[in-house]
């Protein structure tokens, strides 16, 4: 899974059936300590997630699929959680 | 998926029979601000769009389940073309980010 953050959402009506109906967010993968790291990319939303909040965003097919349609459908990546905290323990 | 802008189309008469009546585009992918993000891909149109289209597009197995035949050997299918992108750069709550010392 990445940490990314939303930075903003994709409206199109000409696309695969089984996306309709689901929200498309634009994703900017971050490190730990929220700095952005390689370029965004899109992400399909199941969690209400906004722009600003910090994400996990799952690239695998079977969970996308899982999540969102049935077996035969082209979904690949899935906003599967927002974070709330990240600690992350720095050796002296 | 990431977005890609379509900067050509490729002709290709002798290929294997499954992807015998699939169009083939050339797709520059893109990050939000629409700057090149990686080289071009070649890559199945399933949702009829054409040279200079702001498109996005699905790879590995999932990009063969947006054709009709789903086990073509695709690897890259564009999966939907783009209306208007909304970037809303909101900062970060910083609180989400504690550095404990070990």
């Amino acid at each position: 899974m990445k940490l990314c953050r939303i930075i903003g959402n994709v409206v199109s009506t000409e696309k695969a059936p089984s996306f309709t109906g689901h929200k498309l967010m634009i994703v900017q993968p971050i490190n730990e300590k929220g700095e952005d790291v390689s370029d965004s990319f899109l992400s399909f939303d199941t969690v209400q997630a906004g722009s600003g909040d910090i994400v996990l965003v799952q690239q695998e097919g079977n969970t996308a699929r899982e999540l969102l349609g049935t077996r035969d459908d082209p979904f690949h990546s899935v906003i599967v959680g927002i974070v709330d905290k990240i600690s992350v323990t720095k050796e002296k | 998926m990431k977005l890609a802008k379509v900067i050509g189309t490729i002709v290709a008469t002798k290929k294997i029979e499954s992807l015998a009546n699939s169009k083939i585009l050339m797709i520059q992918p893109l990050n939000e601000k629409k700057e090149n993000s990686g080289s071009p891909i070649a890559a199945i149109d399933t949702v009829k769009a054409g040279p200079g289209d702001l498109v996005y597009y699905t790879l590995s197995r999932e990009a063969a389940l947006a054709l009709e035949e789903p086990f073509a050997p695709v690897d890259a299918a564009i999966t939907g073309i783009v209306d208007q992108i909304n970037i809303e750069k909101r900062d970060m709550k910083k609180s989400i980010f504690e550095n404990e010392i070990m």
